[in-house]
Formats: C-alpha cells, sequence, structure tokens
C-alpha cells in the first residue's frame, strides 16, 4: 500500500509541473486574444487559426527549405503578425460600428477560410517538425524538454509585452485606448492606427505560441479546434480582456485538463476543464476577477 | 395576417413538394434533397433563437444528443426510435434548460452567451469522444440493422419514404416558426434583444421568454440530429455536433436571412448544392474547397448583406413595406452605409 502511495505522489507531482508548462504556452495564447479584445472589442473565434497557419510555416520552412528552428521562428512571427493585420484591415475594420456580434462570426467565417485553406493547400495529413528533444529526467519524473523550453520562451514574450505596454508611447496609447475609447480619439490618437499595431501583435504572439506548439504537438488543418476552444474559455473565465484574469485563468485550466488527464482519459480532463468553466460562468458571470459593482 | 394569395402559394408549393417523389424517382436526387429538407430543419430551429439576437454555438451539442441518445438507446436497450426519439430530446431539453437558465438569469449576454454555449458544444463533443468504448469515439457510429419491423425501427430502404419524413418534419419547423412570429413571444423578444432592462421595466419575464425560446430550439435541434442519424445510419461527433456544426448553423442561417421564415431553407439549399457541385466538380481534390467558398462568403454576408439571401430579396420586392424593426434597421444602414 505505502509503495502504491509513493508510486502515485510521483505522478501526481509530475502531472502538477506538466499542468504548469502547458498553462504557460496556454497563457500566451490567451493573452494574444485579451490584447485583441480589450483593445478593439472583437473577439477572433479564428484566433487558434492563426497558430496553426504559422505551425504550417515552421514546418515548411524547417523541413522543405531547411532553415534552422531559430531562423525559421522570427519569419513565422513576422508572417503570422501581417495575418493578424490583414485580418484586421480586410474583415473587422468595416465591421467596427456593426454589432459585436457580426464582428465574431465573421472572424467565424474567417475560420473555415483558414483551415479550408491548409486542407486545400497542405492535406490533411498529420506532420511534424522531426525535431526530437530529449526527454528531462529528474528524480523519478519526466518532463519532456519541449514543454520545458515552451514555457520558458512564452514567459519570456509575456514579458516583453508587458514591458512594450508600460515603457513605450504606442503601448501606453494601447492601454488608453482600452479604457476609453471614444475619448482617446479626442486626444489626437490615431485609434485605427492603435487598432492595427494591436492586431499585429496579437498576431505576433500566435506566431510565437505556433513556433512553441510546433514542438509538442503534430500539424494538420483541424489542430486549431483543440486548443481554441480551451483559449476563449480561459480568456472569459479570466474576464474578457483582462491579462491577469487571463494569466491566472490558464494555468487553473492547464492544471485541471493535466490532472483530470492523470486519472483518466485526456478527454475527460477536457470535460472537466469545460464544466468547470460553465460553472464558473454563473458564479462569477464576469470572469474570476471582475471589480465589483 | 396570411392574405389568400400567400395562403394559396404555400398549398400549391406544398402540393408540388409531396407529388414531386412519385414523379420524379431518382435516388441521387432525392437523396440531395432529404437532406436538404432535414438540415433546412436543424436551421430554422437555429434561427429562432439567432433571429432574436440569441446566438449559440451550442447547437452542434444539441444535434449530437439528439443523433447519439436515439442510436445508443436503439443499440444497447433495444429501445424503438419511436421512444428513443423523444428521449433524447427531453435529454436535450434538460441540457438546455440547465445551461440557459442561470445564463438567462445572471444576464449572460453577447460575446458570454456566445462562449457558453461554445463551451456546451466542445462538452458534448469531448463527451462522445471520450466514452468510444459506447460510441465507438472520432471513427463513428452505426445503429444496427433491424432484422424484424422497418416501421418499428424506422429504417427504411426507399429514398421516398424518407423524403415524405423529412418533409414532414421541415414543415412542422416552419408551422412552429410561424406560429412563434404571430405569438406574443415574438414582441416580447424583441424587446429583449434591443434592452433587456426597459422590456423587464415594461413587464416581460425575460428569463421565462429566453428560456422558452431557448427550449423550443433545443427540442428541434435534437430531433434533426436524431432524423440525420436514422437516415444516414452513420454518425461522428465531427458531423452531427461540436463546433463546426454550430458555426455551420449559424453560416446557413444568415447566408440566407435570419428574419425570413424560408431564410434557413434557402441557406441549406444554397450550401448543400454548393458542396455537392464542388464534390461532383472536382471530386477528391475538392476536399476542403467547399468550406473555403463557405467562410469567404460568410464572411461577404457579414459585411455587404446581413439580412441575406432571401432577406434582401424580398425587401427589394416591397419597398413599401411597414417600418423595419430596429434591430433589422440598424442591419440595413450597415448593408448600406451612405443610406
Amino acid at each position: 500500500m505505502q509503495a502504491f502511495l509513493d508510486i502515485f505522489d510521483v505522478y501526481l507531482l509530475e502531472a502538477v509541473i506538466n499542468g504548469i508548462l502547458l498553462g504557460g504556452v496556454l497563457a500566451l495564447l490567451a493573452l494574444g486574444l485579451n490584447l485583441i479584445f480589450g483593445v478593439i472589442d472583437v473577439t477572433w473565434i479564428c484566433y487558434a487559426e492563426l497558430v496553426m497557419i504559422g505551425m504550417y510555416a515552421m514546418y515548411f520552412m524547417v523541413q522543405y527549405y531547411g532553415l534552422s528552428y531559430f531562423i525559421a521562428a522570427p519569419f513565422t512571427i513576422m508572417l503570422v503578425a501581417i495575418l493578424g493585420a490583414a485580418l484586421h484591415y480586410l474583415v473587422i475594420a468595416p465591421l467596427l460600428t456593426a454589432p459585436p456580434i457580426n464582428q465574431l462570426l465573421a472572424t467565424g467565417g474567417v475560420l473555415f477560410v483558414l483551415q479550408s485553406f491548409a486542407t486545400v493547400a497542405f492535406g490533411i495529413d498529420f506532420r511534424n517538425l522531426g525535431i526530437r528533444l530529449p526527454v528531462l529526467a529528474f528524480g523519478e519524473m519526466n518532463f519532456s524538454y519541449a514543454r520545458l523550453l515552451s514555457f520558458l520562451a512564452a514567459l519570456v514574450g509575456m514579458i516583453a509585452v508587458y514591458l512594450f505596454m508600460t515603457r513605450t508611447f504606442t503601448g501606453t496609447a494601447i492601454r488608453a485606448i482600452s479604457q476609453d475609447r471614444q475619448i482617446m480619439a479626442l486626444m489626437g490618437v490615431d485609434t485605427r492606427r492603435i487598432y492595427l499595431v494591436t492586431s499585429a501583435l496579437g498576431g505576433a504572439l500566435a506566431g510565437l505560441a505556433a513556433c512553441l506548439l510546433v514542438l509538442q504537438y503534430d500539424v494538420h488543418p483541424f489542430v486549431g479546434l483543440s486548443f481554441g476552444p480551451i483559449t476563449f474559455l480561459i480568456c472569459v473565465l479570466g474576464g474578457l480582456g483582462n491579462f491577469i484574469g487571463g494569466f491566472i485563468a490558464a494555468f487553473v485550466f492547464a492544471e485541471i485538463i493535466s490532472l483530470g488527464g492523470l486519472f483518466s482519459d485526456l478527454e475527460w480532463g477536457y470535460v472537466l476543464a469545460f464544466a468547470f468553466f460553465i460553472v464558473m460562468m454563473f458564479i462569477r458571470p464576469a470572469g474570476l476577477f471582475a471589480r465589483r459593482r | 395576417m396570411m392574405g389568400q394569395g400567400r395562403l394559396a402559394a404555400w398549398t400549391v408549393g406544398l402540393a408540388a413538394l409531396v407529388a414531386l417523389p412519385f414523379v420524379y424517382r431518382d435516388p441521387y436526387h432525392l437523396h440531395i434533397l432529404v437532406l436538404i429538407l432535414i438540415w433546412s430543419f436543424a436551421y430554422t430551429s437555429w434561427s429562432m433563437m439567432g433571429r432574436f439576437g440569441l446566438v449559440s454555438l451550442g447547437h452542434g451539442g444539441f444535434m449530437g444528443i439528439g443523433a447519439y441518445v436515439t442510436a445508443l438507446l436503439w443499440n444497447h436497450v433495444g429501445l424503438s426510435p419511436w421512444i428513443g426519439i423523444p428521449i433524447s430530446m427531453a435529454a436535450a431539453g434538460v441540457l438546455a434548460l440547465i445551461v440557459g437558465y442561470p445564463c438567462f438569469r445572471f444576464r449572460i449576454t453577447g460575446h458570454y452567451f456566445v462562449l457558453v454555449t461554445l463551451a456546451l458544444s466542445g462538452i458534448v463533443l469531448q463527451v462522445i469522444t471520450a466514452t468510444r468504448d459506447y460510441t465507438g469515439g472520432s471513427l463513428g457510429y452505426t445503429p444496427s440493422r433491424t432484422l424484424g419491423n422497418k416501421l418499428l425501427a424506422l429504417q427504411f430502404d426507399d429514398k421516398t419514404t424518407w423524403y415524405l419524413i423529412a418533409l414532414g418534419v421541415w414543415l412542422v419547423g416552419i408551422i412552429v416558426w410561424h406560429l412563434i412570429d404571430r405569438s406574443m413571444s415574438r414582441y416580447a423578444l424583441e424587446a429583449i434583444s434591443e434592452d433587456e432592462d426597459a422590456a423587464a421595466a415594461a413587464g416581460v419575464n425575460v428569463t421565462a421568454e429566453k428560456l422558452k425560446i431557448t427550449l423550443i430550439s433545443a427540442l428541434m435541434t435534437a430531433l434533426a440530429g436524431a432524423i440525420y442519424c436514422q437516415y444516414q445510419m452513420f454518425i461522428t461527433p465531427d458531423t452531427v455536433s461540436g463546433i463546426a456544426v454550430s458555426l455551420q448553423m449559424v453560416f446557413a442561417a444568415i447566408v440566407g436571412g435570419l428574419f425570413v421564415s424560408l431564410g434557413p431553407t434557402v441557406g441549406a439549399v444554397i450550401t448543400i448544392l454548393l458542396a455537392e457541385t464542388l464534390r461532383i466538380g472536382f471530386g477528391t481534390r475538392a476536399v476542403g474547397w467547399d468550406n473555403l467558398v463557405y467562410g469567404v462568403l460568410l464572411v461577404l454576408f457579414i459585411i455587404f448583406l446581413p439580412k441575406g439571401i432571401l432577406g434582401s430579396v424580398l425587401d427589394r420586392l416591397k419597398p413599401q413595406r411597414k417600418v423595419p424593426r430596429a434591430h433589422e434597421q440598424e442591419a440595413v444602414q450597415i448593408a448600406r452605409p451612405g443610406a
């Protein structure tokens, strides 16, 4: 019995730590989406599909053109950033005055476009980078090196965004617009330019996430559906547009998935996370850390 | 309300639809028609909520429950679909109430409502996939062929029977749409979709009205799922549940026209014909093309024609129409910024 408990504890600890590592990437995804929502007041339903395109870009640059991983990564980030700006310019900008639901549905259309574009252009095969990073053994626990690297890179990415938002003029303008979008235009801030910059930044974060996720997961046209919904739930749970809330909610969700997966299948981890989300929505409808009125 | 002319047009149209399979028997074309009718019914169910600003991405979940509960009861318990379908509809209804009540009670609207319902269809998809020992997981599921009474098992081999069943179900959907359109609930829900607080102050029971329409919509969607399952005899989590199916409903309803009774049907005709044409024209190379076209169309429609094809055509035909309801007016202004 004692021996059983010992093993159990090691697995539990391993699951907890793996959950934290998963949380890092989820937090990065949630940050990008929260940025868009907080500033432009639009939900990009197709956010995870941008990540999917980024993952394909990494795959082709590394596998076909033989670029090294670290050279391909900045290109991918730039590409997805441009995609993000284009998405804003072509789809969101004409709909800025439309009811919010229309903007959400239009990005739903973009989701279809990106998914089927990938199907048409790349086929439905699962592809992977072919980089196999070693597994890190720590005591009796095993951690994937890829996850550790993703976690650290996600942290660095988030700190960079934080510095950008607090230390630069553009960042300050972005934060100001998220507080009052009417007044800032009167104060002489070019809202259209700020929206474009924000969209590009959101895209760049999706690109960074793509570079990290491609290390751990195979790419296929529907890969977005496996982490897209969870990203939205994280943002809503943290309060749409609330950066810190989203950050904490990402780790809560990651732990639920990781621990739920420990006791049963991974799908049940997701089911638990979804159910937890619905219950939380009823307890705190405006997000975990909403200001009480 | 309904003029003599319109009544006559409906009667003639229906008679033609009923007579069709006895005159024209091409099995492939009948198959397409049955699919169009079943999906039209599902899209109509969605639009009942959607037209009042209750955009749900959880209907994929209701449809999945309708299909899987019916099939599971048949295969594992041996319960006839005649009893299984009402049970599956009840299950979807209960789920709709469990999620709907707190949503409406705590005023979860807009983005938040969309994302809560998105979580709902996510849950249903994951549960179906996770219980793969019973449901076959993502590989799909087949109700076992009956050896006894075909009527009892609701399994028919000929397309004509299915065509008539689908036509009947579709007609029920259209009738329910019209009943709601002419009821007090419609005015209540329109008031709610414009200003919840004002509607509540005017004496509308916001929670009850929203729950009622959600329940009706969920029950009908589950029925659509069950009929689809019985007709196709093969279901996978991706074809009857999940976020993709929910988005497909939104898309078809918007393209056809959200605010007119036959709008979702027009949407179904367009989407299914488009998919079939591409499939025949391009064969296996067409994989993905239909969704690519859907996606582009969806974006273009929302930007340029938010009232949908049928809605816009009807508007053109009747320029002297009564003053449009405010939320439609808003959509019209968006469609023609200069006006």
